[in-house]
């Protein structure tokens, strides 16, 4: 072993963003990783291809890959506020949709037609829509501050579960912006006009070109590494929303480290010690409600203009039981932890899938001991019983929609009772034991 | 003047100032509208908020006596309603039973056998998910129950298939006419059922193991001293808070509420209850009941008066959150519950 762990010998050290050798080639290796996968999930030198990713470089992988990168942006924003700050929200959702409505009222197209009438669209590009959704977001979120201070802990939970629903309602309402129940809206897509207004200086939204970061890096490496010349659109998105989800995370865990997070987690464990020591309880809220709803207007944004089309009804209580979700299923108050969870989230509803229609098969092809007991486990009829069922129409079972519904709940549950710092705590715990090896402790 | 005189003061104080103000909002009402409207939707609100006072009346107990806010009770009460549906129309065991009964003593029947069955389930909630999780921070073992939600919302809204079920009730669409307002039976029952089953509570909190809640309620550590099996506590107020969860949910799927039954919406019907919960402060019992009438009525008197088309379908719906809000931020304890004295 190299040195000695948990040394430091100067202030410098110990407050760096990664401080050990281990976290940074871990950092490193993953951003390098994530870097390949739109690239082909791998790379080409001189004649020889190696894609040990190939498979995740298909346009269905991507997809959900971006998704994690935006739903990490919005599950970054909730840890500064439940997980550092320790104040509870159930309106995550709320913000979300606000910054999605504002980047589609500012960034929408212009005299657009809907199913209830016309809709807002100011047709402005995505370097203005995109901040000003945080923005926008940001100001509600100070104006509820306020009743942070004034209400406390769980009562907290319902004024910001009231936001939901009120929040429901105005989306009915204002059918100009959101375009209406169960109708919805178009959103402005990923592209960037700079000072060309009618031809994309970059456009995301449809295949071609690769990008000029990579033109740039082809220039330099290119007589080496084969670069694809054409991108999917897919892979450009996500290339995007990656980069932006890079800057948050180095942005979360920077503020951890400023007067400011130390003056949240100062809050979050004795609102009365920190006053007396001069944090002041209002300003902390206040800022910790401005981040996060930043955050979440952002991600709110990103999340619309990615999926393109979107009902009112999507920006329900289950969204932000969604993010929650992430936060304690990865760790609360933890960055890492947080990008773990929304990993975790994001990935299990393919998961479950993948693995009900491989049992399916397995069970209708019916031979052995596996499809025995997974008799058990799946419905292929209306006759049969079992906890899930991929067959379509009504049969006895989940369906795979509600199976992963019922795994999110059972996590949050699970986790909270024997993990309560959630996938980093068993990770902390992983380290801890190979630490020590081969003693205990 | 004694503490106690300048207690019973203040509450005549407040009572009598309530009653003013009510007095001089149904005489604007009244020249606004007409008397018509005025008892139209009191009628209404008060049959609405006897529901919101007996899903509130579950979640004070359950938050009284084990200091769990419990997130999950709206899906409770959805299940509840579904046990109804599923005894009283499905297996029909009261009609196969006690044939000779009037049919609304038939449909009474499942409906006591599904409370006992929620009961039931609420004892296993308690045990598995809430006792593993005491002596951790209360926002936890709110978490805990926010999973519960979903966990138990989804299964229900699995059980109840791709339509609402209706309840089978005896009543179904039937009115009448007190005076000169139009009252749907199972208004005038849910009404009833709600004032009975407060008295019911408030009689059970004098006996032996209410009194027993109530000391643990106070203080466990205390109540154990006094040999009070506080664990027991837990599972009793659990299982009271899931029974009158799943009365709830019954009157709620029932007609004026719900026009087909049962369905996926019924548990955030529930929800709406939240905002009574926090009127009348989490630990408050009398609270819960004033607060669940003061929502019913808000939301009641919002849907018959504010009918400008601006604001969109629903408006009423929201109601009961903007009181909430209001309320709030005036008296951040709602208007019974303990002010938490917050020392260093």
């Amino acid at each position: 072993m190299r040195g000695r762990p948990n040394l430091y010998v100067s202030y410098e050290a110990e407050q760096s963003l990664l401080p050990t050798w281990t976290q940074r080639i871990a950092a490193t290796l993953v951003v390098l990783v994530l870097v390949l996968i739109p690239l082909g999930g791998g790379l080409e030198v001189g004649e020889s291809s190696f894609r040990p990713l190939g498979f995740l470089a298909d346009a269905d992988w991507l997809k959900i890959l971006t998704q994690v990168g935006i739903f990490a942006v919005a599950a970054l924003g909730l840890n500064i506020l439940t997980g550092v700050a320790g104040q509870v929200s159930l309106g995550h959702a709320f913000f979300m949709a606000i910054g999605a409505y504002t980047a589609a009222v500012l960034g929408g197209e212009v005299g657009a037609e809907g199913f209830f009438g016309p809709r807002w669209g100011m047709g402005l590009p995505i370097w203005i829509w995109l901040p000003a959704a945080g923005i926008i977001a940001a100001l509600i979120g100070m104006l509820v501050a306020p009743t942070a201070v004034r209400v406390r802990g769980l009562y907290l939970a319902f004024v910001t579960l009231g936001l939901v629903f009120i929040g429901e309602w105005a989306y009915r309402t204002f059918v100009s912006i959101t375009g209406g129940s169960q109708s919805g809206r178009e959103f402005p897509g990923f592209e960037i006009r700079l000072w060309k207004e009618e031809t994309p200086l970059l456009d995301l939204t449809r295949d071609g070109p690769s990008w000029l970061v990579v033109n740039w890096v082809d220039w330099l490496l290119g007589p080496w590494i084969n670069f694809p010349d054409e991108m999917s659109e897919e892979a450009k998105t996500f290339l995007f929303v990656l980069i932006l989800a890079v800057v948050f995370v180095v942005l979360a865990k920077n503020l951890q480290r400023t007067r400011i997070g130390r003056s949240f987690m100062a809050i979050r464990d004795r609102d009365i010690a920190a006053e007396i020591m001069g944090v002041g309880d209002a300003k902390a809220k206040l800022q910790a409600f401005a981040i996060s709803s930043f955050y979440a207007g952002v991600a709110g944004a990103l999340f619309a203009a990615f999926v393109g089309r979107l009902i009112p009804e999507s920006f329900n209580l289950f969204l932000s039981v969604q993010v929650l979700a992430m936060i304690l299923i990865g760790g609360a108050g933890t960055v890492a932890g947080t990008l773990l969870g929304s990993s975790f989230v994001i990935l299990l509803p393919r998961l479950v899938r993948d693995f009900s229609s491989w049992l399916t098969e397995t069970v209708e092809e019916g031979s052995g001991v596996l499809a025995w007991v997974g008799d058990f486990f799946v419905s292929t009829g209306q006759d049969d019983w079992g906890l899930v069922s991929t067959a379509s129409g009504l049969t006895p079972g989940l369906s795979v929609a509600q199976l992963n519904a019922v795994l999110y709940g059972a996590l949050i549950i699970v986790f909270l009772i024997f993990e309560p710092l959630g996938l980093y705590g068993i990770w902390i715990r992983i380290r801890n034991y190979w630490k020590g090896w081969p003693f205990t402790y | 003047m004694t503490v106690a005189a300048a207690e019973r003061s203040r509450t005549v104080q407040w009572i009598g100032a309530t009653a003013v103000g009510a007095a001089i909002l149904a005489a604007v009402l009244i020249a606004w509208k007409g008397s018509e409207l005025l008892l139209d939707a009191t009628a209404n609100g008060l049959s609405l908020g006897a529901i919101y006072a007996l899903l509130a009346l579950g979640f004070v107990i359950i938050f009284k006596a084990t200091q769990v806010v419990n997130f999950a009770h709206g899906a409770i009460a959805a299940l509840g309603a579904f046990f109804v549906a599923y005894f009283a129309t499905v297996l029909n065991f009261p009609g196969r039973l006690a044939t000779g009964l009037p049919a609304w003593l038939q449909w009474s029947l499942s409906v006591v056998v599904a409370v006992f069955v929620i009961a039931f389930a609420g004892l296993v909630i308690e045990r598995v998910t809430i006792r593993p999780m005491v002596g951790e921070p209360l926002f936890a073992i709110a978490m805990v129950t926010i999973g519960l939600d979903i966990v138990v919302r989804t299964v229900t809204v699995d059980f109840i298939g791709a339509d609402p079920r209706p309840l089978g009730d005896p009543w179904a669409a039937s009115t009448r006419e007190l005076g000169s307002v139009t009252v749907a039976d199972t208004e005038i029952v849910t009404f009833f059922a709600a004032l009975v089953l407060v008295a019911a509570v408030a009689w059970f909190f004098r006996s032996k193991t209410g009194v027993a809640m109530r000391a643990t309620a106070f203080d466990q550590e205390a109540a154990r001293a006094q040999g009070i099996s506080v664990g027991r506590i837990f599972a009793i107020s659990w299982m009271i808070g899931a029974a009158l969860a799943g009365i709830a949910g019954v009157f709620s799927s029932l007609f004026p509420r719900a026009a087909t039954g049962v369905g996926p919406t019924t548990a955030f019907f529930a929800f709406r209850a939240f905002p009574a919960i926090i009127l009348g402060g989490l630990d408050s019992i009398v609270g819960a009941v004033v607060g669940g009438f003061a929502i019913g009525l808000a939301e009641s008197f919002a849907g018959a008066y504010f009918t400008w088309s601006g604001l969109g379908s629903g408006f009423a719906g929201i109601v009961p959150y903007l009181v909430m809000l209001l309320v709030l931020l005036i008296r951040p304890y709602g208007l019974f519950g303990t002010e938490e004295i917050r020392r260093v």
